[in-house]
């Protein structure tokens, strides 16, 4: 069973990788990968008040999707949307359960609003006006490619362009001992059913028994590991070389995806 | 869409364990609602609790899950010859063929919430014991129950609030039609916790006495737990009458605001006219409709308008939250099964302890409960951050 789809747009953000050109560049062994905390813009498409109460890893989910959405030429509004996560925002919820261990238990209702999962996808359609259906997932370690493999069959299934948007950002202590990841790393794609013009490859996507890629570059490897949305990296080194050939993805422990990419001249 | 089966399935709420015991108290509107004495919380409240959640037994080898969302998980999948359906499945699909699909909102964050109160006192530090991936996290419940079963097709959580146990039919729904998988596990469990108890409190969103949903006098939500899950799979051939199908699925989102509906509610017509859309059925074609239907001012009335806007005043409609309670990321399966049971027992329940609809109201709420054939039955999932879901249920043809 084969899903295909164009990938017409992307976002990138992650530690030393502020957007897709500096990924691409870093990816396609253009520039060496410099490893530096993650520089998360505050998005424009929100009002001050939505401004003062999002977190981190809203900023870098809504950084992400304006990037890949401006880049495929698509108008936010009409774009379904799928989020996957490995935690939402892991500040918020520490904080949360802070509050809850002290006397009192006195909690922020925006807290409390913020901690849902679909914060992000929450403020997204606030943002943006999407209307659409938005579907918010998670799947632990295998986040990005629970997120993928929704995306391409929403793609197939209902032929409309959908947004995807892997995210991940740290717990602090003590969760963060419990939940190691180091700070916030994001990958956004519009997918769509026909080749348009701003697209830059057709994927076809299967799920696999094979071992899933790895890097060489001990830097690039880690960042993999990291974070569960840089379980794209495979795919995206793929998307940065512009030669087309296969990726295999880390799903879940009994499955891989590999992706086939042909490259839109 | 092309329909799908809803082959098996089961709820275990305050209301029962199993479908029969949900059913008797539906036909008998009982409510499972009590003031709440859960855990060490000390609000004025009423919640829908499960007895018997912490005796359920997990299996040695999948320890790492202990929490009380597990567990729940546990105690509902052996209702109903579910767990055996599963694995005939299993057996008849492969279980590459079958996926997991389940809706929550906090997962086993109560076991963080009591990891919190045993930090070290010098360091901070959680307990050794706690585990976050199998507990605290959103996938645990899904991954519970993928290797509770032995299932290896796709597996997720989706946690989109309030609309996740809902919004899981149209993950399963994409699968199966794209060919990926032959049947899909879904549902949704959610379990009581500290968070949102005192989260809706924090909004003024808990009412002090068992919620009232439409009543002229509602003044917020009583929080329930539950776990339902139904088993999907393609319409085959040659089906007897009796069947249920998933008949359509909508989705949208509000674009308004974090905690409070679109005060017309446009989000939620726009939902419930896409799962009309997806179902080629009209809104004369609905019996009833299980609305959301929560019990707070503002969620009624939203919905209350949407509802009329899309099928005038006349179509019955009640909510079984006065029953249940908000069970959260587990009410939209709780109410898929409820729509179900109400498809195939020709009932319509009534909405117990609304004691006078609100007059301001247009939608058609009834609180007495309706035995009369009914064929199709929408039912509403609504979320923060503005998420909304609608099914609709029914017979065949």
């Amino acid at each position: 069973m084969t899903l295909s789809a164009y990938v017409s747009g992307l976002g990138v953000l992650g530690p030393g990788l502020s957007n897709w050109p500096e990924a691409a560049a870093v990816l396609s062994g253009q520039q060496a990968y410099r490893p530096a905390a993650a520089v998360l813009p505050m998005p424009t498409i929100l009002a001050a008040a939505e401004r003062r109460r999002i977190g981190r890893v809203v900023k870098l989910a809504l950084a992400i999707a304006l990037e890949a959405t401006s880049q495929a030429g698509e108008d936010p509004a009409e774009l379904a949307s799928v989020f996957s996560s490995s935690g939402g925002d892991g500040h918020n919820c520490h904080e949360l359960c802070l509050a809850l261990s002290l006397a009192g238990r006195e909690i922020s209702p925006t807290r409390f609003a913020n901690s849902v999962h679909n914060a992000a996808a929450g403020y997204w359609s606030i943002g943006t006006g999407a209307m659409a259906e938005s579907n918010v997932l998670c799947a632990f370690d295998a986040s990005f490619t629970a997120g993928l493999l929704e995306a391409l069959t929403q793609v197939a299934v209902d032929q409309v362009p959908v947004l995807l948007v892997a995210y991940d950002s740290e717990y602090p202590q003590p969760l963060h001992a419990k939940r190691p990841i180091p700070d916030t790393f994001g990958v956004a794609m519009v997918l769509t059913p026909q080749r348009r013009a701003p697209s830059l490859a057709r994927v076809d996507a299967t799920l696999s028994d094979l071992e899933c890629d790895r890097f060489a570059d001990p830097d690039l490897e880690a960042l993999r590991c990291a974070f569960p949305a840089a379980r794209s990296l495979p795919l995206l080194r793929l998307l940065a070389a512009r030669t087309g050939g296969t990726a295999i993805l880390e799903y879940l422990d009994v499955s891989r995806m590999e992706v086939r990419i042909e490259p839109c001249a | 869409m092309r329909p799908l089966l809803f082959k098996n399935f089961t709820a275990t709420s305050c209301i029962g364990k199993g479908v029969a015991a949900t059913l008797e108290s539906l036909l008998a509107q009982r409510s499972g609602l009590r003031n709440c004495e859960f855990e060490t919380v000390d609000i004025e409240t009423h919640i829908g609790e499960v007895a018997g959640v912490d005796d359920a037994r997990l299996p040695d080898h999948l320890y790492k899950f202990e929490c009380r969302n597990n567990r729940l998980a546990e105690l509902a999948l052996h209702e109903d010859g579910f767990f055996e359906a599963v694995q005939q499945a299993a057996e008849r699909w492969g279980r590459r063929r079958v996926g997991v699909f389940l809706g929550t909102s906090t997962a086993g964050i109560l076991q963080t919430e009591l990891a919190y109160r045993e930090r070290d006192p010098v360091s901070g530090a959680l307990p050794p014991s706690f585990e976050y991936g199998s507990t605290h996290n959103s996938f645990s419940v899904a991954d519970y129950l993928r290797r509770r079963c032995r299932l290896e097709g796709p597996a997720v959580a989706v946690s989109c609030a309030c609309a996740s146990s809902a919004k899981v039919f149209g993950s399963a729904r994409r699968m199966i039609e794209a060919g990926l998988i032959d049947a899909a596990l879904v549902g949704g469990v959610d379990s009581l916790c500290l968070t949102t108890l005192y989260g809706f409190h924090s909004l003024q969103l808990t009412s002090p006495t068992p919620c009232r949903p439409f009543d002229a006098a509602r003044d917020g939500i009583s929080i329930g737990e539950a776990a339902a899950f139904a088993l999907l799979e393609r319409v085959p051939a040659g089906l007897d009458g009796g069947a249920v199908l998933l008949l359509g699925i909508g989705e949208s989102s509000d674009a308004y605001h974090m905690s409070a509906p679109h005060p017309e509610g446009l989000g939620a017509r726009r939902a419930m006219e896409a799962a009309l859309a997806a179902a080629a059925l009209e809104p004369g074609d609905i019996d009833y409709i299980n609305l959301h239907g929560t019990g707070t001012p503002s969620n009624d009335r939203s919905e209350s308008q949407a509802v009329t806007s899309v099928f005038g005043p006349t179509t019955p409609c009640s909510s079984t939250k006065g029953a249940t309670g908000h069970t959260l990321g587990a009410a939209g399966a709780l109410e898929a099964v409820i729509s179900a049971l109400a498809v195939k027992n020709g009932l319509m329940p009534g909405g117990v302890h609304t004691n006078k609809v609100d007059p301001t109201l247009t939608a058609h709420y009834i609180r007495e409960n309706r035995r009369a054939p009914v064929a199709r039955v929408l039912s509403n999932s609504f979320g923060f951050g503005g998420t909304n879901c609608s099914l609709i249920l029914g017979r065949t043809g």
